[in-house]
């Protein structure tokens, strides 16, 4: 990451317009609006089942949006899940390593983000040898060895305990005031007043299939 | 790209990644053979070409269900996705990493086997070019087929019933190439076929099953 990250982001913005997303088939969540710009972190609130996941994974691209459309530069943003990426006969390091040099980054920001997750202890332990926790802390560092703009997190404290959720918020106030952003989907309280909430309970559809009854489109 | 190709390298090489699972089968299958069908050195020698190829074929082929479905399961691919790396690329990538770690061993392999094989002396330089030829489409190929299936649960049937058909003209060309080779013809029009076989599937495939795991990932 540049020192002059945050002039470099300023112009960068996610847009979300009239966003309608589904999931097997079933239209969970429509009209959903909202705007993210450098600096701007936004928590999306609602009931497991309510669509969040669909909504971040129609965000990142890997899903289509029924209908509205998602407004981002190319490659802005990276992506975190409840299934970290990690391989488990790699060490922690070269797992890091990896995602840094798919980003072209390098040792550097390898090193600052062991340190930033407090991973140097563990840094030679193969990843299946990690606990839960550990391995979800090596999965949050992989967000800063990714020089993305927009981090898109889902349920990003699972399996966390107190400290390492406070290391996460650290992590995430300097990401925005890096010029950064975040857009996250999580059940407790980060302790982040900055960030600002959505709820996704009025948008949530009324049952209704995403293909309006087209037979083949089901399997496009 | 370099990282993806090197990070694959080294998970098939540590423990549990796989490397080696082709070649013993490979191995395995050149050793049954001759005990099965007997020790008549003129047999041998007539069917040693086709053996050694559809050995290297099914070899190929026992590898291929894990190619993308370990990222899958572990959300790698989900990431892959998302990175700067466009899909297309990491199809090419990953259908490298596993032609160097399973073509590549049959192809060094296989002539030591035509010896067990009996093979004509004439056929060994026929039968390594031909699998260098053609071992690399198997990979592609059969990366398509991955990418196909890849959400699937035991997906490996269905995997290997989509790929056979497809490896049938590489098999064809790849041992007529040996058996012209071993009779002292010229086999220069089946290693042609067989490359031009090679070309068009790594240039075309590779979009193909790209788009095949953007699919599978929604």
């Amino acid at each position: 990451m540049s020192t002059d990250a945050g002039s470099e982001r300023a112009g960068l913005a996610l847009h979300v317009r009239d966003l309608a997303c589904a999931r097997g088939g079933l239209v969970l969540l429509e009209g959903v609006r909202f705007d993210l710009r450098a600096g701007q972190g936004l928590v999306l609130r609602g009931p497991n089942g309510c669509g969040k996941t669909t909504l971040l994974r129609t965000v990142a691209g890997l899903q289509l949006p029924v209908a509205g459309q998602v407004d981002i530069a190319p490659d802005a943003l990276t992506y975190a899940a409840h299934a970290d990426g990690l391989k488990s006969m790699l060490s922690l390091r070269e797992n890091l390593a990896f995602w840094a040099a798919i980003h072209g980054l390098g040792r550097a920001d390898v090193d600052r983000a062991i340190e930033a997750m407090n991973l140097g202890a563990l840094d030679g332990r193969a990843a299946q040898n990690l606990s839960a926790g550990q391995k979800r802390r090596l999965g949050l560092a992989r967000l800063l060895v990714s020089g993305r703009w927009l981090w898109v997190l889902d349920e990003p404290t699972v399996s966390l305990d107190a400290a390492s959720v406070q290391l996460f918020a650290e992590q995430v106030r300097a990401h925005l005031s890096s010029g950064g952003a975040v857009l996250i989907a999580t059940h407790i309280d980060l302790g982040l007043p900055e960030l600002s909430e959505l709820d996704l309970g009025p948008f949530r559809a009324a049952p209704r299939s995403a293909t309006g009854g087209a037979f083949d489109e089901a399997f496009l | 790209m370099i990282a993806l190709l090197i990070r694959d390298l080294r998970l098939s090489f540590r423990a549990g990644g796989g490397f080696g699972l082709g070649l013993g089968f490979f191995l395995i299958l050149a050793v049954l053979v001759p005990l099965g069908v007997g020790p008549s050195s003129a047999t041998l020698a007539l069917i040693a070409p086709g053996i050694l190829w559809v050995g290297a074929l099914l070899a190929c082929l026992l590898s291929l269900d894990r190619l993308f479905a370990l990222d899958f399961e572990d959300g790698s691919l989900d990431l892959l996705a998302t990175s700067p790396i466009p899909l297309e690329g990491v199809v090419a990538i990953k259908a490298l990493a596993h032609w160097l770690t399973t073509g590549l061993p049959l192809v060094l392999l296989a002539p030591v086997l035509g010896v067990l094989l009996n093979l004509p002396g004439a056929a060994y330089g026929w039968l390594v070019l031909s699998l260098v030829i053609g071992t690399p489409a198997l990979s592609v190929i059969g990366a398509f087929g991955a990418a196909l299936t890849v959400g699937l649960k035991r997906g490996g049937l269905l995997l290997s019933l989509l790929v056979l058909p497809l490896y049938i003209p590489t098999l064809v060309f790849g041992a007529q190439a040996v058996i012209r080779g071993a009779q002292g013809l010229d086999p220069s029009g089946a290693l042609l076929l067989l490359g031009g076989i090679t070309a068009g599937s790594a240039a075309l495939l590779p979009f193909a099953a790209a788009h095949a795991l953007r699919i599978n990932l929604r």
